[in-house]
């Protein structure tokens, strides 16, 4: 049995331990929360965590690479870029699969004959994508600090005429 | 080889993984940035001669609170108990059922459990058991209860103002109870030790001083409706009109400041103005503007009941001096709920304004008997209805649309259908957001009741991500581009929160796809809407 198959054949416990992980980052009463409720709209945080985790262990199990991997990542981390993490604690669930994994194949891995180094390739590719986009998102909250009032209100007054400006205008405008 | 790699519970035994997972009361408060707002500005709160006007930080340990800070707090308490019997009963009948709890669009974007509403109420109502129930003194903490401390405090000042009143949670709770109310009183009583927050505070005092919130003087109000009036005609070919503080018109029409000064909000604001224009020239409707009652909004809501009343009350004296039938209000949130709920009690009765009947089709607007004000998409709604605008819809054919339901005018008015009846006449593509999301059930934009500052960024996006996240379903499943809301903090907030989670749908108000749609009596061909982008195939 091929490394992909043998994840394949683990995915359902690989991600529900994985989920289980990464829920845990929020207190016991909203863990238990985005465990329980199931609808999309009622419970977007977990919803979309287990929908991005879901993805991600594909990828991993199909070798998909960076840039698959950054496409599941990307929801997960703009809403837990807004979220009272760390940076550590908000990318830090990425790294957790690496345990994961071990635990629920034989002999942490060795024994079945899957490439770990490989695998532990990926997850750290994974991890490189995750804090990538993590850093994406916060720098576009600083730009919306920085923008939306100029925005809203130095358009409509410039286009009236109200306030005169240099030539160079500024940046985001 | 893998076994040589550190292990993942080596990288990360230097952080603290998993919560404390302490009860609630024992879980410090963290006053994180990005979370709350600044300080209210001394000035603002002396403007408005609000008690304990003085520079304060959140983040530092000196609130630089009035000595007896606990007297002022339980008297404040005390007094209002007593005042409002709806307070006293949401402080009692509670029975932390949890229906509420995983309903706040706060609690579910930032997963902080004192944002449930059962726990942010409970804040409240650990003093109030400790200090005005007998329960509550014998068994203490068993019971529920606490003292009034220092860091309840700052708890209270941070949570009550991580709720936007957006009031979904009262719709799940089987007692009725109105959270918002608890937020509103808490807020009240954090005021009375000048504790506010600066996006309140500062356009309160505009308000209060020049009459809206952005304080606008009334010269710089007409300016920017002259601005609109060429805009319009480049659009249009049609030169419209604004009367200002025309006596005896037949209407006065009040809307957000925020329509008159802020992108996207203006062009709203210019669909109006086409509107009343059409309506003048076809059935000679008069509808006023006044740079006196220049703000429908009232952030004095957010500040106290006394607040709200003064700021309320220039609404009530204009309609009186300029002598018109009825007021006519514009696509705003939470001044619906001002006037559907506390208008008429804090400064009617308006006896000398007539039940509103719109002159045009005759229907009598009886939900509005009492308060004497309409809002513009059920009078629009009405005309449209008996057949009075001639609309194109084809001119809208660029925007596939969806419609958020405005907290206050959905919950605090019933306005559910009206404006989507507008907006199934006026443009052709139209998709509703899941059904749990939308109408009474609506998930609040995230930067109500105040909130719509800047600096807490983070909280608004985590707090607007359940609405975000229905928007984002529409678009990949429909192909949604724009966001279509009856409310200028809407239209201020979501902007950004679009950008954030869905960049690709831009956000209108109702009235400004009305008059895209509106074919003026001997306008031009038009070729572009009226953000200036070209109609449905007037492309080049």
């Amino acid at each position: 049995m091929s490394s992909a198959q043998l994840l394949a054949e683990k995915k359902q416990e690989i991600l529900k331990s994985w989920f289980q992980a990464t829920v845990d980052t929020y207190p016991a009463d909203t863990a238990r929360f985005l465990k329980s409720q199931k609808d999309p709209f009622a419970n977007p945080v977990g919803q979309t965590t287990y929908q991005s985790l879901d993805s991600l262990v594909d990828a991993l199990t199909t070798g998909a690479g960076r840039d698959v991997m950054a496409a599941a990542l990307d929801p997960i981390l703009r809403i837990r870029a807004v979220q009272t993490f760390t940076p550590s604690k908000a990318t830090g669930f990425v790294f957790s699969l690496k345990q994961i994994i071990r635990q629920h194949l034989p002999g942490d891995g060795r024994d079945a004959g899957v490439d770990m180094n490989g695998l532990d390739r990926q997850i750290d590719e994974m991890a490189m994508a995750a804090f990538d986009i993590y850093v994406a998102c916060r720098e576009k909250i600083f730009e919306l600090k920085a923008t939306e009032s100029r925005k809203q209100f130095f358009g409509s007054l410039k286009r009236a005429g109200l306030i005169d400006e240099t030539e160079a205008d500024g940046p985001g405008f | 080889m893998a076994d040589e790699l550190i292990k993942p519970d080596e990288l990360l035994s230097q952080i603290d993984h998993r919560p404390s997972g302490a009860g609630w009361m024992d879980t410090p408060l963290d006053i994180r940035k990005g979370m709350y707002c600044y300080a209210s500005n001394p000035k603002s709160v002396a403007t408005l001669g609000l008690p304990y006007a003085r520079p304060w930080n959140p983040l530092e340990e000196d609130w630089k609170l009035p000595e007896n800070w606990q007297e002022i707090i339980y008297e404040g308490f005390r007094e209002r108990l007593e005042k409002f019997r709806s307070f006293k009963v949401f402080m009692d009948i509670c029975v932390r059922c949890g229906a509420c709890a995983d309903k706040c669009h706060f609690f579910i974007g930032t997963g902080d459990p004192k944002n449930m509403p059962v726990l942010r109420a409970e804040l409240l109502r650990s003093v109030y058991r400790n200090d005005f129930t007998t329960a509550g003194k014998i068994l203490g903490r068993l019971g529920g209860a606490r003292p009034m401390t220092l860091d309840v405090l700052k708890e209270w000042w941070y949570y009550l103002f991580q709720c936007t009143e957006c009031r979904r949670c009262s719709v799940f709770c089987p007692y009725g109870i109105d959270t918002a109310e608890i937020t509103i009183m808490g807020r009240e009583l954090l005021n009375l030790l000048g504790l506010n927050i600066d996006w309140i505070a500062t356009p309160v005092a505009n308000c209060y001083r020049t009459g809206n919130h952005l304080g606008i003087q009334p010269h710089a109000f007409k300016d920017m409706l002259d601005f609109f009036v060429d805009e319009i005609e480049e659009v249009t070919g049609i030169k419209v009109d604004p009367p200002y503080m025309q006596k005896d018109a037949d209407i006065l029409f009040i809307t957000p400041s925020g329509d008159v000064f802020a992108d996207p909000g203006t062009y709203t604001c210019m669909g109006y103005m086409l509107l009343f224009h059409y309506l003048k020239e076809k059935y000679d409707l008069n509808i006023t503007w006044s740079t006196y009652a220049s703000e429908g909004g009232n952030f004095g809501f957010f500040t106290s009941h006394e607040t709200m009343k003064r700021l309320n009350s220039k609404m009530y004296a204009e309609a009186k001096r300029l002598g018109v039938k009825w007021i006519l209000g514009g696509e705003c949130g939470h001044m619906w709920r001002v006037i559907t709920q506390y208008m008429d009690t804090m400064n009617g009765p308006a006896d000398f304004l007539e039940e509103p009947v719109n002159p045009i089709t005759g229907t009598t607007f009886e939900n509005a008997k009492s308060t004497k004000m309409v809002h513009i998409a059920e009078f629009t709604a009405d005309l449209i209805k008996h057949g009075k605008l001639e609309l194109d819809p084809g001119r809208n054919d660029n925007q596939i649309v969806t419609f958020h339901d405005s907290c206050n005018p959905a919950r605090g008015m019933g306005l559910l259908d009206e404006p989507r009846y507008v907006l199934e006449n006026v443009v052709n593509h139209f998709y509703e957001m899941p059904a749990g999301t939308i109408r009474e059930q609506t998930f609040c934009c995230g930067s109500g009741a105040g909130l719509n500052a800047g600096e807490n960024m983070e909280l608004r996006m985590a707090g607007g991500f359940p609405r975000a996240n229905a928007v984002k379903h529409v678009h990949d499943n429909f192909g949604v581009n724009m966001l279509a809301c009856v409310c200028a903090i809407d239209r201020a907030a979501f902007p950004a929160s679009m950008e954030y989670w869905v960049p690709e749908v831009d956000v209108t108000g109702l009235h400004e796809l009305v008059a895209n749609a509106l074919i003026m009596p001997g306008e031009k061909e038009r070729e572009t809407d009226l953000r200036g982008e070209p109609l449905p195939g007037m492309e080049e």
